[in-house]
């Protein structure tokens, strides 16, 4: 697919986040549209996963760590046709296969359960290592926050990676600067990430925006020909991405828009994907 | 009481593991720099390319065991007890009981049996803590024959399974030769008419000798070992406190959340009077495991002074 076809679909995207988080009332609008691009790009272009077989065994793995993002991972599978787009607007409801956060019993496409912030990484590695131990060809990617960064876990999970040199894991830190209380450097920065994930034996790319398809392209092609080492792609976003009101703004994070901020969202969108 | 013979559990799943690992090969082992104390440096030095430790950093394990058995493959996971129910408790619920991935979680140095590392190291809470777990099985072995079982089982047990093992040699009081292991299902191993005693873990062996005493004094006592504290073998359980009158519930753990309140809860419906042997909602402290045991009251002695008691009533 050219750029501007995966820019179309993450326009898509964004406005099933939108739909979704706006239908349940509730949900985390503002770090589900900072990271929509990415996992636009890696469901449509770089991952090999297969919707009407989603438990095939040599697919690659996606483990949202930050799994308060679930509407940006449940609207790309819903548009990679896991399933149908109108089941996002049933997202948190009772008997919902959408959970707040992913569950991979629940949820075609998800590959595990997630929300307790440093845990899916963890798994990811854990997923990496069997893939090399059993001479499987697959990878692994996770996504984290870097709010998340702050959980003592992922460098737990992250020295590990190093040391064993899973090549065939790629982290995502999703660096919009934004956690629910302020700021990363307001609360407690992990900057700097690119230096820290060097320090524990990564291979780290710089991602300058990680809200433009060619330059995650570009990142992404890199990661997966690195060997030798694990690859952290550090992807500078904007939280709230492609809605000129929840842009950079903190407030976002965890909060519904209302029924005329959702119009006024929508038709944003709408008018972004006409251009695109 | 034959007693020739006597091996701690993590011994038991050492050799296991070593015994599994020679028949298949479609499962690794991680542990988190303990091997030497848990016994998967066994299997380690017996198939080193199978075996990866993870550092002294129980949480990250327990999620890399999920992520490895997310991917459909088969893992063990060891460290102390105290690390694997009580540090990694929310990683256990979150990355694998929430998704009832089938991760065996074989824990060590549980109990007051510990000795002399002290209450730090003592975990006599963790029965309360996986059984909480929505779809946790939770194993109690009681001695070398059923901790073998009990690893074999859960090899193959589709959802997450946590064995609890001990330091201390413990008699072998099962025939390894005859002995059927089901999980879920209790064993009588005395049958009794005055009081029911149920126990699990290294205090069945206590209660055989503690009902050899009784009888010695008239008293009948029936002796159930649970092995397996969840999923409870109710029926059984309520059979025998129907027969007797009186159950006693014996356990190297706190007498909260543990098996005596699985069993209370299993009689509530018909309520039969219930007394529980175990640690009374007090940390542990340094000393010989022997010693411990008996000062705690979790020995034979204790379990019949407790029986001849509740008989008063």
């Amino acid at each position: 697919m050219t750029d501007q076809e995966l820019a179309r679909i993450a326009n898509e995207v964004r406005r099933g986040i939108v739909t979704a988080v706006h239908a349940a009332k509730s949900g985390h609008p503002g770090g589900s549209l900072s990271i929509a691009d990415i996992l636009t790009y890696l469901y449509f272009e770089d991952m090999s996963v297969d919707p009407t077989d989603p438990g095939c065994t040599n697919r690659d793995r996606l483990v949202l760590s930050k799994g308060h993002a679930a509407p940006a991972l449940y609207s790309v599978l819903a548009a990679r046709g896991f399933f149908h787009a109108e089941e996002l607007e049933t997202l948190r409801r009772i008997g919902s296969r959408l959970q707040g956060h992913p569950n991979m019993n629940d949820t075609p496409g998800v590959d595990m359960s997630t929300g307790s912030l440093g845990q899916g990484v963890s798994a990811a590695v854990g997923m990496a290592l069997a893939a090399k131990h059993w001479h499987e060809s697959w990878r692994t990617y996770a996504i984290l926050g870097d709010g998340e960064l702050e959980e003592g876990q992922v460098w737990e999970a992250a020295m590990l990676a190093g040391n064993m040199q899973l090549d065939n894991l790629c982290i995502v830190v999703d660096h919009n600067g934004l956690q629910i209380d302020g700021t990363i450097e307001e609360v407690n920065s992990a900057m700097p990430v690119a230096d820290k994930f060097h320090a524990f034996r990564f291979n780290v790319i710089e991602l300058t925006d990680g809200n433009d398809m060619a330059k995650i392209r570009d990142a992404f092609q890199k990661a997966r020909t690195h060997k030798g080492e694990p690859t952290c792609i550090v992807a500078e976003t904007v939280k709230g991405k492609g809605v000129s009101f929840m842009e950079n703004q903190v407030g976002w994070h965890g909060k519904a828009p209302n029924d005329e901020q959702f119009a006024r969202a929508m038709a944003e969108l709408v008018a972004a994907g006409k251009e695109l | 009481m034959a007693e020739e013979k006597r091996i701690a559990t993590r011994v038991s799943y050492g050799e296991e593991l070593v015994a599994l690992g020679a028949e298949r090969d479609d499962f690794v082992v991680l542990d988190a720099d303990l091997a030497a104390a848990t016994q998967t440096s066994r299997f380690k030095a017996a198939y080193p390319d199978r075996f990866f430790d993870c550092g002294i950093a129980e949480g990250n394990m327990v999620g890399v065991a999920a992520g490895i058995a997310a991917a459909g493959k088969k893992v063990f996971c060891s460290t102390f007890a105290m690390f694997a129910a009580g540090r990694a408790f929310e990683q256990v619920r979150n990355s694998i009981g929430y998704p009832h991935l089938n991760v065996n979680i074989c824990a060590t140095h549980a109990g007051i049996s510990v000795g002399e590392d002290g209450a730090t190291h003592q975990c006599c809470e963790d029965i309360a803590l996986m059984r909480s777990i929505p779809g946790m099985t939770v194993i109690v072995p009681s001695d070398d024959t059923e901790a073998r079982a009990a690893v074999r089982a859960a090899l193959d047990c589709a959802g997450p399974v946590y064995i609890r093992l001990g330091r201390l040699a413990a008699p072998v009081i099962n025939d390894p030769v005859a002995y059927d292991f089901k999980m879920g299902r209790g064993v009588t191993l005395r049958e009794g008419g005055d009081v029911t005693i149920v126990a699990t873990g290294l205090m069945v062996a206590a209660a055989i000798q503690a009902a050899e005493a009784l009888s010695a004094k008239g008293v009948a006592a029936e002796v159930i070992n649970i092995h397996t504290v969840k999923p409870l073998d109710e029926e059984l359980v309520r059979a025998s406190a129907k027969k007797t009158g009186r159950v006693v519930t014996c356990e190297e753990h706190s007498i909260i959340g543990g098996l005596g309140d699985a069993v209370l809860a299993a009689l509530a419906s018909d309520p039969v009077p219930v007394r529980k042997v175990g640690i009374n909602d007090v940390f542990g402290e340094s000393g010989p495991a022997l010693e411990l045991l008996k000062k705690y009251g979790l020995d034979a002695t204790g379990i019949e002074r407790e029986v001849l008691d509740f008989l008063k009533d």
